[in-house]
């Protein structure tokens, strides 16, 4: 019978699992641990028992297929007018990784039109096939045919790890391909590495806005697919004198769609958008004024990198709900970011923590931004930021 | 227009609190809310079926305890209130909850659009959504921030990309998920109050919506959870003090001589 259940014996009472369990569904009852009917069996606190007194028995699964069909890992190359998108480029870095701990070879698929230019850049970042769809009616993104041609490419095919951005169009591909075939798809994983034991792919992502890692595996369906967030996993440089197959598979192109993409608007017209940004220069309330934002553009201006914005900004009108960094606006990862006047919440640290060096300038000394700042500065933005300004101006001269 | 909209009970976060009736702090560290994402789901479904006219209905899924928080969405605008609760549906992952929830719909019928937020605030996987409308045949577009036209079985709506947003039109009934920019969900009105304390929530188990067992709760799960940690920020802290003109000179040094060495590292 699947379930969970405490093994009465073997519990000491340590309460390691009521503070692992994210439900609050385990209590203490007679110095033994209990499990309550808030329980959604996620299994958090199997793995944080260290009596092994939680007996977790997850009985037989539905769909399942036969894993040794399958091999070959796959890689989801988003594009734009034709040229891939830098996520493709990550992906295949990672992608490059676990194909050779899986001994087997490494392919993108790339849909659009006129991909040949594409095709050729993805294998000199470490494609060893290139799946190309290339067809005048495939130039833009659309959930529908995209998903109908990746489905078919799949079911064919039979990758056992297919890999795609956690970006606008991968978190809306991927779980409407996943669910056609009926496998597991993990969102937003930050680490990927496969066991060396049974050469599963284990999926590591945060969840609870980053204040738990879980690290998730699909055992007995294939493939085994995961969305993989932006600016986390390394490009490999371009080898030039790499070889590598172009395939133009037979598919099926959907037609008369019904989902109709009518107009593609840019609005942000910034030279970097926020999530591709090496830099980020941030603003909170510490700024005081909205009118005070043009400092934090300034900044961003003189580094070349993008603006950011605390929650509390963007909700009190000072700047658009696009720049918001944090667990309700954009996830970001870039080798600078810079918080100005912004405390550091939670919802806010989610959305940056992952950030290669953190600079927090706040003045409340206890502000916790400063607990993930590798550089922080005690003092009044609206006194720093001008000096900070004039620092890199005449620097980067 | 008959709405439905799917929203989930997340764990609190860890946020400081005031106790309004005995006017004290409280931490509520596990209390159970509605995944904020999700009121802008409700809202968005109450306000296109008072534009309208028909019926919004709210669905969920989850163990008993829920159908008290779905009432609040019936003080906010929704009508009837839907929940699908059943020992079979525990240990679901997002395949498998898109699964159910299918069902769930199916048998509430007639709908013609189906709104979700845009990702729960505990998961953050944003799955479900997409992963619903493929179970139901039926299109979908994620990232809602506006819904330009909605009529006689078509939806014209934008979703926000990276750089701006697309305009997207669609046949109904469809999914859409929406982000927080597409309204600002309103507060309950006394009425609103009254009626949700007078309305019963719909209970529904697998068997009641013809749901197979075997593609709900963990044997129709193909994910699993293998390890839990809490994840260490190892931060080599160093506070930059002095005048304000020092601290700026020091930390634009600091910052240029790395720069340099992460170029130094690429040219390698």
């Amino acid at each position: 019978m699947a379930g969970i259940r405490i093994l009465k014996d073997k519990c000491v009472g340590c309460k390691l699992c009521v503070g692992a369990c994210p439900f609050g569904a385990i209590v203490m009852i007679d110095k033994k641990a209990e499990i309550t009917d808030a329980c959604t069996l996620c299994g958090a606190c199997v793995s944080a028992c260290k009596f092994n007194a939680i007996d977790f028995e997850r009985g037989a699964v539905a769909n399942a297929v036969d894993v040794s069909k399958y091999s070959g890992i796959w890689v989801f190359a988003e594009q734009k007018d034709g040229e891939p998108e830098s996520i493709a480029y990550e992906l295949l870095g990672v992608g490059r990784e676990l194909a050779d701990a899986r001994n087997t070879a490494l392919s993108a698929v790339i849909i659009g039109s006129n991909l040949d230019d594409a095709c050729r850049k993805l294998i000199t970042k470490g494609a060893d096939k290139v799946y190309s769809v290339d067809d005048a009616s495939l130039e833009k993104f659309n959930d529908e045919s995209y998903s109908g041609i990746f489905s078919q490419l799949i079911y064919k095919n039979k990758p056992e790890i297919v890999l795609l951005g956690a970006t606008t169009y991968g978190r809306s591909l991927a779980p409407r391909v996943a669910s056609r075939i009926n496998t597991g798809l993990t969102a937003d994983c930050t680490k990927l590495e496969i066991d060396p034991t049974d050469g599963k792919l284990l999926q590591t992502r945060p969840a609870f806005g980053g204040n738990l890692m879980a690290t998730i595996v699909c055992p007995n369906h294939r493939p085994q697919m995961a969305t993989v967030r932006h600016k986390v996993m390394k490009e490999m440089e371009a080898d030039e004198s790499r070889v590598g197959e172009i395939i133009r598979p037979e598919v099926n192109i959907p037609r008369d769609l019904v989902v109709k993409v009518k107009d593609v608007v840019k609005t942000i017209t910034e030279m970097v958008p926020l999530t591709e940004a090496d830099i980020i220069v941030s603003g909170g309330r510490g700024m005081g004024d909205p009118k005070n934002f043009a400092l934090i553009s300034e900044l961003a201006e003189v580094l070349g990198g993008a603006v950011g914005a605390s929650r509390a900004t963007v909700d009190a009108g000072w700047i658009e709900y696009s720049h918001q960094v944090g667990q309700t606006g954009q996830t970001v990862g870039p080798q600078v970011y810079f918080a100005c006047g912004i405390s550091g919440a939670i919802q806010h640290l989610a959305g940056m923590s992952s950030s290669d060096t953190i600079i927090a300038i706040n003045k409340n000394p206890d502000a916790p931004i400063f607990k993930v700042a590798n550089f922080g500065i005690v003092g009044d933005v609206m006194e720093v930021l001008p000096l900070l300004i004039k620092e890199f101006k005449s620097a980067l001269k | 227009m008959n709405v439905i909209v799917c929203v989930k009970q997340v764990p609190g976060t860890n946020e400081v609190k005031m106790n309004k009736e005995t006017n004290t702090i409280i931490r509520e560290g596990v209390e159970a809310i509605i995944n904020p994402f999700d009121t802008y789901a409700v809202e968005e479904g109450a306000r296109i079926k008072e534009e309208t006219g028909g019926k919004a209905t709210v669905l969920s899924m989850g163990i008993p305890s829920v159908a008290e928080l779905l009432k609040e969405t019936i003080s906010v605008g929704m009508d009837e209130a839907v929940l699908l609760s059943d020992r079979a549906f525990a240990g679901s992952d997002s395949l498998a909850t898109s699964y159910a929830l299918s069902m769930g719909i199916k048998k509430i019928g007639d709908c013609d659009l189906i709104i979700c937020g845009k990702q729960a605030m505990d998961g953050d996987t944003a799955q479900v959504g997409p992963g619903l409308a493929e179970k139901l045949g039926i299109p979908h577009t994620t990232y809602v921030r506006k819904i330009e036209e909605i009529k006689d079985g078509y939806i014209r709506c934008q979703r926000m990309t990276e750089d701006g947003y697309e305009v997207i039109e669609m046949p109904l009934p469809a999914v859409i998920t929406v982000v927080k920019e597409i309204n600002e969900p309103r507060l309950p009105s006394l009425k609103g109050k009254m009626k949700a304390k007078k309305t019963e929530v719909t209970v529904w188990t697998a068997d009641d919506i013809g749901a197979d067992k075997a593609l709900c709760g963990l044997s129709g799960s193909p994910t699993q959870v293998v390890k839990t940690f809490v994840p260490e920020h190892n931060v080599d802290s160093e506070m930059i003090v002095g005048t304000p003109e020092e601290q700026a000179r020091n930390l634009a040094r600091k910052l240029l001589s790395m720069q340099f060495a992460i170029q130094v590292q690429e040219d390698e």
